[in-house]
């Protein structure tokens, strides 16, 4: 199996709590574990602040005044469309913190745009902008950031995780780092599909939270595809509400839309028949506003010298497989630890289920995830290695890696290829609309066959320690995330949140539970009870005392 | 993708080699980076935005080579144009304050 790492390690660390990923969940994590007292290091596969989804994009942020009426609103407003399971107690902690959060970010000099009355408006927040600045507040924390510096392995021994290995991709240097507790805040999965910023969630964080002996919760709900122009990266759904779709004659392609219409979109491109759209729906004096609010959004189009309102332009839908899905670790207590003593989950790493069942459409509920659930990780991290003491330092640690990791690559370019092979393998699985959006039990069947395949043929290959084994990694990490998304979409024999079975169309009230999954070479997958039935239960009072 | 390394604009600061998070670029032997990984581009247009003299131009196709030059771009105006409009660098106010911002917020709902 995975050689000791700490015979490798060219540069080795210790710290209390060691972040993987340096995105919202991380940085927040990073910040909140420091706050406790912890001695912090984060490291990220790219960089702490351009990497990930939220980086490149806007967003906007679930952030709801403490009022109960409108806290009510907002836990309904996605409680239906999510399949009735996320969990009341849940949705308060995460509005309670993501207003707390958000108002920090304020203080700590977070351009917010003012309203009339001058008061900052923070429904939103900008990519670049906040990002960049959580960076610098992670710095002043006193965390360690070490950037380009994927993991390739978790460390652990009897009592749990305890750190990490991986190598430096500009250097070449492997790494070592021994923790206390480890928080995985790597994102979701993507398959690598050029989706804006998510090349670098190619579900990593789920392969080492397994290899752990941890498990996955609602990995069926990964099935988020995006409106995209077929020649751009810019996957921002939300603006196609104003958008018509057509075909190329100029005729209306009857029930498209950007919600319940995307499958029709779908359906079109599946047969053959390419569709178009025109935000042709915004009003007049709403254009500027849209030209502002979402800049990258027409960078694409004014540099091809395309006007959106007014031309048509070919759209596809781009996968974002779970990091617009809501499936992800699971996770077992308050503070996101999962089952693996020392090892926490946040972001899009963690099921999301939590507050969103089994959707979402990014956006709003995801952010407020990330910071919250980043809050509660590294909260939690840095308890947990504060009541370890010094045990942790004498503690003899083993790789966890399914593959075995070796320190020279010398097999030249065949192991380049054969990476690229399996990385087209599993997208030929999960992006065609016909297996991975309308779902049926022969289709996932046949994939899962073919997939099991291609998992143990990179479970023999030897992985080098080196930016070329990185990316090994990342293709076994999405075989596995393929195939615990497809057992567990075989499992859930109805049609809920955007699980979507054509052999079992209807939502069934019989399957209104959880979808836990997890192993290896063998998968397996169990169901778990919601823990708190909202419709029989009593409205929770919201609490009212939230600092401002 | 990424396409044109500005050597008239270029002042060797090596930003861009750090935060492209698919670290596409190698630091050149000249000091001017180089896009050594082309095919690991995602555009998302995160170096030109970082790049402090606007010598970086990522094409809007995330799946090919457009094949543009610095002179088309020079002539066009396009170098430099992401970061106007985000709002970063001297003197500049970020676009996240603008009040439109608020606006749509009100209005959309976004």
């Amino acid at each position: 199996m995975a050689i000791q790492a700490t015979a490798r390690g060219q540069l080795s660390l210790e710290t209390d709590v060691l972040v993987i990923g340096g995105g919202p969940a991380g940085t927040w994590a990073a910040i909140s574990a420091a706050a406790k007292g912890a001695k912090v290091i984060l490291v990220d596969k790219g960089y702490c602040g351009s990497s990930g989804a939220t980086a490149p994009s806007g967003t906007g942020v679930w952030y709801i005044d403490p009022e109960r009426e409108k806290r009510e609103e907002a836990k309904a407003s996605r409680y239906a469309m999510g399949g009735q399971l996320a969990e009341h107690e849940w949705m308060n902690r995460v509005l309670d913190r993501t207003y707390e959060n958000m108002n920090k970010l304020g203080n700590l000099g977070y351009p917010f745009p003012v309203d009339p009355s001058g008061k900052p408006h923070k429904r939103g927040l900008q990519g670049p902008e906040y990002m960049k600045l959580m960076r610098k507040l992670v710095q002043k924390s006193g965390v360690k950031i070490l950037d380009h510096s994927p993991v390739l392995e978790l460390l652990a021994d009897d009592y749990g995780v305890g750190g990490a290995a991986g190598v430096n991709t500009q250097t070449g240097d492997a790494w070592s780092i021994r923790a206390g507790a480890v928080v995985i805040a790597t994102g979701g999965c993507a398959f690598l599909s050029r989706a804006l910023g998510c090349n670098v969630l190619t579900g990593d964080g789920y392969l080492f939270a397994a290899e752990a002996g941890a498990d996955l919760s609602g990995m069926e709900f990964s099935n988020a595809y995006a409106i995209c122009p077929t020649f751009s990266s810019v996957t921002k759904t939300a603006y196609y509400s104003y958008a018509s779709f057509y075909y190329e004659d100029g005729t209306v392609v009857e029930g498209a839309g950007s919600k319940r219409g995307r499958s029709v979109i779908a359906r079109n491109l599946l047969a053959g028949r390419q569709v178009y759209a025109k935000l042709d729906q915004a009003p007049e004096d709403l254009k500027p506003l849209l030209r502002v609010a979402q800049t990258n959004f027409f960078l694409p189009f004014d540099r091809r010298g395309i006007d959106p309102f007014r031309d048509l332009f070919p759209v596809t839908l781009r996968l974002e497989g779970t990091v617009r899905g809501t499936g992800g670790i699971r996770i077992v207590d308050e503070t996101c630890a999962t089952k693996v003593p020392g090892l926490y989950a946040a972001g899009d790493a963690a099921t999301r289920e939590l507050i969103c069942g089994g959707f979402t459409g990014g956006g709003s509920h995801n952010s407020a995830w990330a910071m919250s659930s980043g809050s509660f990780a590294g909260e939690g991290a840095a308890e947990y290695v504060l009541k370890l003491g010094d045990s942790a330092k004498s503690r003899s640690l083993r790789g966890l890696s399914s593959q075995s990791l070796t320190s020279a690559s010398a097999d030249g370019g065949a192991s380049q290829s054969r990476t690229q092979e399996y990385v087209q393998a599993v997208q030929d699985e999960v992006k065609p609309y016909d297996r991975n959006l309308f779902r049926t039990e022969q289709g996932l069947s046949d994939s899962i066959g073919r997939l099991d395949g291609l998992w143990k043929a990179q479970r023999e290959n030897a992985v080098s320690v080196s930016a070329e084994g990185v990316k090994a990694r990342e293709a076994a990490a999405m075989t596995a995330t393929a195939r615990w998304m497809y057992h567990s979409a075989l499992a859930r024999k109805e049609t809920r949140g955007m699980h979507k079975r054509e052999d079992f169309p209807t939502i069934d009230g019989g399957q209104r539970h959880r979808l836990i999954s997890g192993g290896l070479d063998e998968v397996w997958v169990s169901t778990e009870r919601v823990a708190d039935d909202a419709a029989s239960q009593e409205r929770q009072p919201v609490k009212e005392s939230v600092t401002a | 993708m990424i396409e044109v390394v500005s050597q008239s604009r270029c002042v060797s600061c090596n930003q861009c080699v750090s935060v492209c998070p698919t670290n596409v670029f190698d630091k050149g032997e000249d000091g001017i980076p180089v896009i050594a990984r082309q095919d690991d581009c995602q555009t998302c247009f995160m170096c030109e935005l970082y790049c402090p003299v606007d010598a970086l131009y990522v094409s809007p196709d995330s799946e090919g080579v457009m094949g543009v030059t610095e002179e088309e771009l020079e002539q066009q105006g396009l170098l430099g144009g992401y970061r106007e409009k985000v709002g970063w660098g001297r003197g500049r106010v970020p676009v996240a304050k603008h009040d439109y911002m608020y606006q749509l917020s009100v209005r959309s709902g976004f």
